[in-house]
């Protein structure tokens, strides 16, 4: 960081604005962040306080299962051998039909905390 | 030397540890909320498997005056179990967000406490006292033959071993579509609001089938929604005044004598931000994570990522005190954004008398300021330093350049030790800090 700033004050050659961009950077390390975030996902977009994200924060816990999809699945492998639960247990995510055995098992916690020891 | 929270030669001491030491640290465990009584008397804690742990303060014995009471388990329940809304596919956790006491009216003691979707009113209360000589059963329960039966005989109450039982006794669901992050009891002691992402709900405790909407802030098409509520809570002396955060750093403050549904605010308290320094990150470290009143009615206080803000309700345009928390992450907010520490909600608490402010940070450090001196300290809640009564020792954080013995670098700071809940005693000196599974009390030192 203060070759940055030696770099600054002394470069003659930079014009007047790369100056001035230069010398933002060093002012405010919240901006440098930015440049840094913006090089490495080129795609995000401008605002990131947007729907996007709130929407994504609003649909947490969902998990997707439609039960028409789940019974013609299960209607046409009966036939079949049925293929082995992939030990892939983490994120489904509507690419293909969950099974029962597919989705995290959800049992209530029956042992005490450990904080009542 | 730390001077906080009291004079000038005011030092917090280790005073207890609560949880397992293992490194292998269970989801379920996770402390996420703690809270006091208004006595200080009882300590509740939620975690992720939706277990409720309670701690009561034992009384001061002349035999042991050094140790100021300690809390020890007073009861423990599931208040919460995990659930599948198979109507839209959707995952409620049994997380305990959090947790409020109701002001004691008997014997018995009541809290309420919430996840995402539900909300429970317990009741705690003591039993010591058994009947015994019932005239048609046993005394281990058994139905006597009704023809060996010659004489009558009135029961009494046999002294038992203290048995703490915990009953839900109103389960308060289904009035909220998205998830609740706040929990208020009013001062009226009769009603109390849940807040979800978009929608406010004021309830009478005695009543779990109806609800009255008070704040609704979804926008008629999704695609334009720009914010969220935060938190929100009812102002300590007036019934009729509650306040609400959001997602873009601005607090609204409503009275509910105005309308019945607030939707416009009374106050509206936002700082003005310079918008040459605006980045990609101006919105997120300015979303407001925990909003408190003060004691006195008088001031609320704000935590946003970066710094913790007092507001006068008087004033609307600008915080009268701003705290800074750890200032130097401002320049590591690439690499919090990336591993979501960002989104990381930290609350913060006022002491008993309102002169201190406490909040928590990262690598089990937490902070404190003091309002009158305007000196802050950072401590760190950590086995280390969990020796009974052991001084705490102010640490460091150096932020370029050369690093001092005792201070640690930004770099080496361990993001995944988060301290987010913390809780002040209304009356006393006495903090507990939750550091992911584990609960450290701490005390001020006894002279």
């Amino acid at each position: 960081m203060s070759e940055e700033i030696e770099e600054t004050k002394t470069s003659e050659e930079a014009t007047g604005e790369e100056q001035r961009e230069m010398e933002d950077k060093v002012i405010s390390p919240e901006k440098a962040e930015e440049a840094k975030l913006k090089k490495r996902y080129p795609n995000l977009g401008a605002k990131p306080g947007g729907s996007d994200l709130l929407r994504k924060r609003l649909q947490k816990g969902q998990k997707y299962f439609d039960s028409g999809d789940y019974n013609m699945a299960k209607a046409k492998v009966k036939n079949k051998q049925l293929p082995a639960a992939t030990a892939e247990k983490t994120e489904i995510t509507g690419d293909h039909i969950p099974t029962p055995q597919d989705l995290p098992q959800r049992k209530p916690s029956l042992v005490a905390s450990k904080l009542a020891v | 030397m730390a001077g906080v929270g009291g004079g000038n030669d005011f030092q917090w001491c280790f005073s207890q540890v609560k949880g397992a030491i293992d490194e292998d640290v269970a989801e379920a465990d996770i402390i996420s909320t703690v809270e006091f009584n208004y006595s200080g008397e009882l300590l509740a804690t939620g975690d992720k498997g939706g277990r409720v742990v309670i701690f009561q303060r034992e009384q001061e014995s002349k035999n042991r005056p050094h140790s100021r009471g300690e809390y020890n388990v007073y009861s423990t329940f599931q208040s919460h179990e995990p659930e599948f809304d198979y109507l839209k596919s959707l995952e409620i956790e049994e997380k305990i967000n959090k947790i409020r006491w109701l002001p004691q009216q008997n014997a018995a003691h009541f809290l309420l406490s919430t996840n995402d979707k539900t909300i429970k009113l317990w009741k705690i209360s003591e039993r010591d006292k058994r009947a015994e000589g019932y005239n048609l059963k046993d005394e281990d329960g058994r139905l006597r033959d009704p023809f060996r039966i010659t004489s009558l005989r009135v029961p009494v109450l046999m002294p038992m071993d203290l048995m703490v039982e915990a009953s839900p006794r109103r389960i308060f669901a289904n009035a909220h579509t998205y998830h609740i992050n706040s929990i208020s009891v009013n001062s009226d002691h009769e009603t109390y609001l849940s807040a979800d992402d978009l929608r406010i709900n004021l309830w009478h405790l005695e009543i779990t089938d109806r609800s009255f909407n008070i704040v609704d802030i979804k926008p008629a098409n999704m695609e334009e929604l720009t914010e969220v509520i935060t938190a929100a809570e009812c102002h300590p002396h007036q019934c009729n005044v509650f306040v609400y955060s959001s997602s873009k750093g601005t607090i609204r403050l409503c009275d509910m004598r105005a309308a019945a549904l607030c939707d416009r605010h009374t106050k509206f308290f936002e700082e003005p931000e310079d918008p040459s320094s605006r980045s990609f990150f101006s919105e997120i470290i300015s979303s407001i994570s925990d909003v408190k009143f003060s004691h006195s009615g008088r001031y609320m206080m704000t935590r946003d990522y970066l710094s913790v803000k007092v507001w006068d309700l008087n004033m609307e345009n600008r915080p009268v005190e701003t705290y800074q928390v750890h200032e130097y992450l401002r320049s590591k907010l690439c690499s919090l954004y990336e591993n979501d520490c960002i989104f990381d909600k930290f609350e913060c608490c006022w002491n008993g008398s309102d002169g201190a402010i406490m909040t928590g940070s990262y690598n089990n450090f937490f902070r404190m300021f003091d309002r009158n001196t305007r000196k802050d300290v950072t401590l760190e809640a950590s086995r280390e330093s969990s020796k009974p009564r052991a001084v705490l020792k102010p640490r460091k954080v150096c932020t370029g350049g050369k690093r001092k013995k005792d201070e640690i670098s930004v770099d080496s700071l361990d993001f995944n030790k988060k301290i987010l809940h913390t809780a002040w005693h209304p009356k006393e000196n006495v903090i507990a800090v939750a550091a992911t599974n584990n609960l450290y009390i701490f005390q001020d030192k006894i002279n």
